[in-house]
């Protein structure tokens, strides 16, 4: 029987792309990993995502599948070691809801105050900061959004832990202090000293200078216009 | 949790209540329906989703659950029998797959179509079409070729996901006075959306389309003007 031959496409800064290096690393999954550029696709990428054409995209004995939340889903189901997700129906479908809502109302909530100024700057923060203190609300009292050991929502959430420092030092404010979130500054630092999690973050100063570039390039092309 | 009561807030004409009700029904499992008005909130509404405040929500005991897809794989979890997905993880993370494209990219694409502007229009239905054309493409020659359904002989998750809402289609077509999804660029859709109207589960559970098609024609009238 041929040996199974597991590879990864993604880039070095995407968040969704760690998931998936972070679920495959939990799991003892070996693979190769291709960097994409993805200015100029790679007809690798072009074929394993003809719909969408993004990262990530998990190749697996010749099958691909993209998008992170199947994937994820995807290496759960045929890597049974360490699982992901929870046995119990409702604790699972209480996973699913909490990464989506951190893929679909906090993540578009925190770009939008990255990309504000002046008085919708103020809005933005209000709106990420709600999100915020719904997070640290079903946090409350647990080490992990999955419990005692990390799962498919912290895995989700994860991108916060480096995503959310890397805010806070180029907008010049303080997001998430402990004062304010007790149990989601304590789930940081449990997210990333957790084995396998550790060291695993794209380097803070390549990440630093990709997003202030991305805010300025953003900045120019809206300014002139409302 | 056996035996617990299953509650479901919804809205008649909501396809994402219609998908919940579907699985339900497909299932052979009882429930209680509460029908919301969403412009006067229900208490219990509110406290079962207070993060979203949006129907459907799914109260099995004293657990609520929101999100359709989610509760659709909730309920596939916890009733085993007649299921909805299929059991290989490959085919799962591919119906997964398209049912993330219906509601992330085509649905909006449509969506689209309805917030254009005369010039924009034709652009907007291109693309929306584009994207039919993946799920043609799957049915004509791709994943599910010679399928009566997505999910095979019987109804699975991406019949339902795409199936339940497509009287918007219809209605915006009376409205816009345009033809959207035609017979002859997408025969293999076309024909699998007529099996989907035909099955019996569907014309259970689905409130007539006319009765449908005449509230969100009501919808978009108000819209436009």
């Amino acid at each position: 029987m041929a040996e199974a031959e597991v590879k990864l496409l993604g880039t070095w800064s995407s968040p969704f792309v760690l998931r998936i290096k972070w679920a495959l690393k939990l799991k003892g999954v070996e693979y190769d990993f291709i960097e994409e550029d993805l200015q100029n696709k790679s007809p690798l990428l072009l074929k394993y995502n003809p719909v969408h054409k993004k990262v990530p995209v998990l190749v697996h004995d010749g099958k691909s599948i993209a998008e992170s939340y199947v994937i994820l889903e995807y290496i759960d189901e045929t890597w049974k070691e360490n699982p992901i997700l929870p046995e119990d129906p409702y604790q699972r479908a209480m996973a699913r809801f909490w990464s989506k809502f951190g893929d679909e109302k906090f993540l578009p909530s925190m770009w939008k105050f990255f990309i504000s100024q002046g008085e919708k700057r103020e809005e933005a923060l209000v709106s990420a900061s709600e999100n915020l203190k719904i997070l640290e609300g079903e946090l409350k009292g647990k080490k992990f959004f999955n419990g005692e050991t990390l799962g498919f929502a912290d895995i989700s959430l994860g991108w916060i832990v480096d995503t959310v420092s890397l805010l806070e030092e180029i907008m010049e404010l303080k997001m998430i202090d402990e004062q304010r979130y007790p149990s989601l500054s304590a789930w940081m630092k449990n997210f990333s000293d957790f084995p396998g999690i550790k060291d695993s973050f794209p380097p803070q100063e390549r990440m630093l200078t990709k997003y202030r570039t991305l805010r300025e390039a953003y900045f120019a092309t809206t300014r002139g216009t409302n | 949790m056996e035996g617990a009561p299953l509650k479901l807030h919804g809205m008649w004409a909501s396809f994402y209540v219609h998908r919940v009700q579907l699985v339900l029904h497909l299932k052979g499992v009882e429930y209680e329906y509460v029908e919301e008005d969403l412009s006067n909130k229900s208490r219990a509404l509110l406290l079962q989703n207070p993060v979203h405040k949006k129907v459907p929500v799914l109260l099995h005991g004293d657990r609520p659950i929101a999100e359709s897809t989610i509760i659709i794989e909730y309920i596939d979890e916890f009733w085993r029998e007649k299921p909805i997905l299929p059991t290989d993880p490959y085919e799962r993370a591919v119906v997964r797959f398209w049912c993330h494209f219906v509601d992330d990219t085509l649905r909006p694409s449509f969506g689209a179509i309805l917030r254009s502007s005369a010039e924009g229009q034709g652009a907007a239905v291109d693309n929306f079409r584009q994207n039919l054309e993946f799920l043609e493409a799957e049915l004509r020659d791709g994943f599910c070729k010679g399928r009566k359904f997505f999910g095979g002989e019987r109804i699975g998750l991406l019949d339902i996901v795409m199936g339940c809402g497509l009287y918007w289609n219809s209605a915006s077509e009376d409205v816009l006075g345009l033809k959207i999804i035609d017979q002859e660029s997408f025969p293999f859709f076309t024909s699998w959306f007529e099996s989907f109207n035909e099955a019996k589960e569907v014309k259970e559970v689905i409130p007539p389309t006319e009765k449908l098609v005449e509230y969100v024609k009501g919808l978009l009238q108000k819209m436009f003007n």
